[in-house]
């Protein structure tokens, strides 16, 4: 098996709009590795959101490939994709994360029931995941009964329980205060780590990207630059407090 | 068989957490079941008033005069077409049915009643539950059906008093009542059974009736020998026998004055009903599945299925609508134990049975536009694209 869990190659997406094309997605290649965590930043309008979509299979690139696990997203029908999407990849959204008339275990064991993988031994992974999220004593809250960092913490849970070669986190801290907001993302960047999966987290908060391992910024539609050396990473993650 | 599994844990898990919701929904449509149901009876019972007597017949054609439309009132026969109707092949019995109204007066409340003159034995007499039937001829006695026994406390062994208008005068005549038969209501009325010629002599008569002692029968009621030769034999009948026209048991009845009006009125109210059921209940999904977006986006993109998320919608409407019908069904079968029997409410087996299945499917067809709706939701909703 390759180390490679994403691969992205010269994507292109276009949206046209009155009649003029924009460029939402431009031109951009990467890799990301198991057990990699990597940060998307850039300005609102940049193209992060478009870039996550087509990352989650849930957007059909103009051009350009996309290989997650291997697999080749542009030569799925939509039945494939959806699998792919249930098998391979975990989500966390901005907000509306969970299923609301699911308790924190049942919206992490929903994951394991989509994939036909809920017995016994997973049961347990799931609440030894949510323990280790600091969850122990909130498993039988429904989502209305927890607050947004501890609702931001059961999608990482579902995120993860399946063990998906990916792991996209769309601004999971927008809803936070600061403290709970490294919390969870340092919590994110440890199970990532230790798990092995490829995690994907779309930010505009810079202060986030001191628990990643690369930066990707993007303008325009277009990745501007990368930073994959710490020192780079924590000059960019403390610029922003001073 | 995995999408039937989480499309039903799905739908149970939502319905019970958010019991409440659901329950008000199933409480409307348990009172849009009652409506329903209440309607089919009354239909049934309003119905029943009106034709059940005929619907008993132990007959399969009815002979009217000529040109009389099928109309029972406004038929009248000659005395010598009974004969002419029992000669001709094919028919195993007739018996001649005459009508008309009266009023028991031996009773506190006067009790309006049909007063219905048949012979014993023969087609047109209903079966005897209880006591015995009126010998022929002239006796003074009479048969009630069980309508008459439930509206008041009159047994077999009475006597009781009926008037007839004849000419000008109010007369009153007194029967003594041997039989009991089961409900024979015609013409919205309970009814008594007399012998022909005591009929003839105690019916309502205007002046020019008067003096005559021939009873013509309204209608003749024909039993054939093979049942299934309905059409051969009225081709036979009214080729055989002068000045007769001849009808099946369902067109006399649909021809029974009012009876196909009020039909009619009852299914329309119970139509609009059943309508008035699927625009709620298709009102109330189509809200809830505008407030669920997000979710079902998050649904989607986490990879289930678009068949799952529409089965999901689809158990939950058919839970809701079932256990709807459920309490309405219940609910109408405590009313009805609290019902007067002067109130004309028959359930109906069969009627109720087809109210329920309509009931049911009201449900799935107004929800329709949700379930299509949910089914198109892009999982991009979850990620504020799209």
């Amino acid at each position: 098996m390759s180390d490679i869990a994403l691969e992205v190659r010269d994507l292109v997406k276009t949206f046209s709009l009155d009649g003029t094309t924009i460029n939402a997605v431009d031109q951009v290649s990467f890799q990301v590795k198991f057990g990699e965590f990597v940060a998307l930043v850039g300005p609102s309008g940049s193209g992060k959101t478009t870039l996550l979509s087509i990352l989650a299979a849930l957007l059909t690139p103009t051009s350009g490939q996309v290989l997650i696990d291997g697999q080749d997203l542009s030569a799925m029908n939509e039945k494939t994709r959806v699998k792919l999407r249930r098998e391979k990849i975990g989500f966390t959204f901005q907000a509306n994360n969970l299923i609301p008339f699911l308790s924190a275990r049942e919206n992490v064991e929903f994951m394991l029931r989509l994939n036909g993988k809920l017995d016994h031994g997973s049961r347990i992974r799931s609440d030894e995941l949510l323990a280790r999220l600091g969850l122990a004593e909130r498993l039988h809250n429904l989502p209305a009964q927890m607050s947004g960092g501890q609702q931001q913490r059961v999608a990482i849970a579902r995120a993860l329980i399946h063990n998906p070669a990916l792991v996209l986190a769309d601004e999971p801290t927008a809803s936070l205060d600061t403290e709970r907001a490294f919390q969870v993302v340092e919590t994110f960047a440890n199970l990532i780590h230790e798990n092995g999966r490829a995690g994907i987290i779309v930010t505009h908060d810079l202060r986030m990207c001191q628990f990643v391992d690369r930066v990707l910024q993007m303008q325009d539609g277009k990745l501007v630059r990368v930073y994959d050396n710490k020192k780079e990473i924590m000059e960019l993650a403390t610029a922003t407090i001073h | 068989m995995k999408t039937i599994f989480l499309a039903t844990y799905l739908a149970i898990k939502e319905i019970v957490r958010n019991r409440g919701r659901f329950l008000l929904v199933s409480l409307v449509i348990a009172l849009i079941t009652l409506l329903v149901l209440f309607i089919a009876a009354l239909g049934e019972g309003l119905g029943n008033g009106n034709r059940q007597y005929v619907d008993g017949l132990d007959a399969q054609l009815i002979v009217f005069l000529e040109k009389s439309d099928y109309i029972i009132p406004s038929s009248r026969l000659d005395t010598n077409t009974i004969r002419a109707v029992r000669r001709v092949e094919g028919v195993a019995d007739a018996g001649a049915i005459y009508t008309s109204n009266t009023e028991i007066v031996s009773l506190e409340e006067p009790l309006k009643v049909s007063m219905l003159a048949v012979e014993p034995g023969k087609p047109g007499m209903p079966e005897i539950l209880e006591g015995r039937e009126f010998r022929s001829g002239e006796a003074r006695e009479a048969v009630i059906d069980r309508n008459v026994a439930l509206r008041s406390d009159i047994k077999v062994g009475d006597t009781i008093e009926i008037r007839s208008t004849q000419g000008t005068e109010d007369k009153f005549y007194t029967l003594e009542v041997v039989g009991l038969t089961s409900g024979q209501s015609y013409s919205f009325q309970p009814t008594i059974f007399v012998p022909s010629a005591t009929w003839e002599k105690i019916r309502p008569q205007s002046e020019s009736d008067m003096g005559s002692d021939t009873p013509y029968p309204n209608i003749i009621a024909v039993k054939l020998q093979d049942p299934a030769q309905i059409e051969a034999m009225s081709a036979l009948l009214t080729e055989r026998v002068a000045n007769i026209e001849v009808a099946d048991i369902d067109t006399t009845i649909s021809n029974i004055p009012g009876y196909s009006a009020q039909q009619g009125t009852v299914q329309t109210q119970a139509v609009f009903t059943l309508l008035i059921g699927i625009l709620v209940i298709g009102g109330f999904f189509q809200i809830q599945i505008l407030q669920k977006v997000p979710q079902i986006g998050v649904l989607k993109a986490i990879g289930s299925a678009n068949g799952m998320v529409g089965l999901s919608a689809v158990i939950q409407i058919i839970v809701v609508t079932a256990m709807g019908v459920g309490i309405g069904g219940g609910l109408t079968y405590l009313f009805s134990l609290g019902f007067p029997p002067t109130i004309p409410l028959v359930f109906n087996g069969v009627n109720s049975l087809i109210a329920v299945v309509l009931l049911l499917l009201i449900g799935p067809v107004g929800g329709l536009v949700s379930i299509v709706y949910a089914v198109r939701i892009e999982p991009l909703k979850a990620l504020r694209l799209g």
